[in-house]
């Protein structure tokens, strides 16, 4: 059984510290929420959890190894990344893009072999982008681009599956819609799915598990009900937000603001977000 | 298929060039007497067929080849259609290390040019990876500074040893050949050490290719695909120079091949570099032995330096490329 841990993780990057001792232990399969204000140090955990940095001090396991003893194409035949970012100058087709998540497992030659094909086409089925294959990338919707990078890390045939804000560029249907996919794909693979979420309420409404990290440390860690409380939300987000419940599924709303109408008429703010215009 | 088609009509015009470059000269010979002297006839015409024009046609093809291979490997490495063994300093880091073997040597340093100039290329390689990577991300802008800052440094310190040093004053034909791009192949076993150097060269780019393929969404990305950024990087890198050194000991700066012929070929076969690579080395050998044939019968019977024809026809062109893919 997979088992993806972090004991006492430290991780920054020169002088600054990001990550202050992070405990944490994924079990496949489950999908678990990553959730924090900016700056908490969630993407530098998906890259610790990816053997992409290094630990300071404390340590990245997979199944009981250190990921630092692994090798890149070993640690990417078990953990894929789906990157935040994927943007190429290059003019590969859906089918080509799948096929890099195949690079750690070619052969000396590096050429594709019957099975390589078969992971291709079968990861190019399951995100529904069959009638895509021969379509060139950079010709797609945002949402057929994100979701063939996300076939491209399951045709890797990991067991584990880590995405850095999976549906930063998406619109809300897609974006639930591409969380569910990911969701039943975690169920039927039986994955450990970790994915940083922007959306609290997408992360309460599909995930088992939510982890919030705050200051570089896990400040709360749980069922989405649990861990989404007023308490809690409003100590790492800031008093700006109000929690309540939906059929048992917690939900995440601003608190009441002042309308763009109150301010009608009056001077303008002062203070910390004014803009300053100098000159005369 | 279709690739295989692309590549049957790129092997035909390979063909093609070289057969008009052994044909075509500044004597003329008839292509009967041409064709005896491939056979193994005799006599003067037989002379400049054998041991004139056909090292120098497959010289061409070979330098032609092995810069659009380096061109395809960089362009891939750095993501940055731009960049090729000329523009990143690679080869005038080759040709310094060749000048430099000349003035120590002179006419003994000859059968060490070629490994001088792969040292030379895998150091300008190495330092114009390092300059990319200034400020922890490789931009086009860093690529291209790097390379310039390297191309006037090698250009300077060239142009240091040729004043400095007799025995390249007297040797100064080579060392502008060197310097603009000339083809001058001295004896046949350079040419057998050249192609066994591009062979393993391309061979090298074939295996790394869906490794190259992995950089296209950047090298982190290409890290959590499986690929071992700094053992990757490096046998990039050292192919790279291993064809852009052999280039250079045979021909010395030739610019835009390495550049337009990947940057060309990438709308036809599409962006993976097993394909590219295997279509870039035929077209760039096939462009490469037809300028050398502009070159040597535009001005007949003086001879043009490789590297102007290129420049000439290459710059305009890769200029047209710039404005289209800005246009889209």
């Amino acid at each position: 059984m997979t088992r993806l841990e972090a004991r006492g993780l430290r991780a920054g990057y020169g002088d600054r510290q990001v990550l202050r001792g992070v405990d944490l232990a994924l079990d496949a399969p489950s999908m678990t929420a990553l959730i924090g204000p900016n700056g908490a140090g969630k993407s530098t955990l998906v890259r610790c959890l990816a053997g992409l940095l290094p630990p300071s001090a404390g340590s990245v396991r997979l199944d009981g190894v250190e990921l630092a003893r692994l090798g890149r194409p070993a640690i990417a035949r078990r953990i894929a990344v789906v990157p935040q970012l994927f943007e190429t100058l290059f003019p590969l087709t859906v089918e080509e893009v799948v096929g890099l998540g195949r690079v750690a497992r070619l052969g000396a030659l590096g050429r594709a072999r019957p099975e390589d094909r078969r992971a291709v086409a079968e990861a190019t089925l399951d995100l529904g982008l069959g009638p895509l294959a021969a379509r060139r990338i950079d010709s797609l919707s945002g949402g057929e681009r994100q979701r063939a990078v996300i076939a491209m890390a399951l045709a890797q045939e990991g067991d584990v599956l880590l995405l850095d804000e999976p549906t930063v560029h998406l619109d809300p249907a897609h974006q639930r819609a591409t969380l569910a996919h990911i969701a039943r794909l975690a169920a039927s693979r039986r994955l450990v799915v970790m994915a940083v979420l922007h959306d609290l309420n997408l992360a309460g409404a599909i995930c088992d598990r939510v982890v919030l990290l705050s200051d570089g440390q896990v400040a709360s860690d749980g069922p989405p009900a649990d861990v989404l409380t007023d308490r809690t939300v409003s100590a790492a987000f800031g008093d700006g937000l109000r929690v309540g419940t939906s059929d048992g599924v917690p939900y995440v709303v601003p608190a009441p603001l002042a309308r763009f109408s109150h301010w009608q008429g009056t001077a303008g703010p002062r203070g910390a977000l004014t803009h300053r215009r100098d000159g005369p | 298929m279709r690739f295989a088609t692309v590549l049957a009509v790129l092997a035909a015009a390979l063909v093609a060039s070289l057969a008009a470059g052994v044909l075509v000269g500044a004597v003329s010979i008839a292509p009967s007497d041409v064709l005896a002297a491939l056979g193994g006839a005799d006599g003067p015409s037989a002379t400049i067929v054998r041991d004139l024009r056909l090292p120098r046609v497959l010289a061409a093809a070979l330098v032609g080849g092995s810069l659009a291979v380096a061109g395809a490997m960089l362009q891939g490495l750095l993501r940055n259609p731009l960049a090729d063994p000329y523009v990143t300093g690679t080869s005038a880091g080759a040709s310094l290390g060749a000048v430099g073997a000349i003035a120590l040597g002179g006419a003994a340093a000859a059968p060490i040019v070629p490994f001088v100039a792969f040292a030379g290329a895998l150091a300008a390689a190495a330092a114009v990876w390092r300059i990319a990577r200034i400020g922890g991300r490789t931009t086009v802008l860093t690529v291209l500074l790097g390379g310039i800052v390297l191309t006037s440094f090698a250009g300077a310190a060239i142009t240091l040893l040729l004043v400095a040093n007799d025995r390249l004053a007297l040797r100064a034909g080579t060392v502008v050949d060197l310097l603009v791009g000339g083809i001058r192949v001295t004896d046949r076993t350079e040419l057998v050490l050249a192609g066994a150097v591009v062979a393993a060269g391309v061979a090298s780019a074939l295996m790394l290719a869906p490794r190259i393929d992995a950089y296209a969404f950047g090298e982190e990305t290409a890290a959590t695909l499986g690929v071992d950024p700094a053992r990757t990087t490096t046998a990039i890198l050292a192919a790279t120079a291993l064809l852009a050194g052999a280039a250079v000991a045979l021909a010395g700066l030739v610019g835009f091949v390495g550049l337009v012929v990947p940057h060309a070929l990438r709308g036809i076969v599409g962006a993976t570099h097993r394909r590219l690579i295997a279509a870039s080395f035929l077209a760039g050998a096939a462009a490469l032995a037809l300028a050398d044939l502009g070159a040597r019968v535009v001005l007949a019977p003086a001879e043009l330096p490789v590297g102007a024809v290129t420049g000439l026809v290459g710059g305009p062109f890769f200029l047209a490329l710039l404005v289209r893919s800005g246009a889209r």
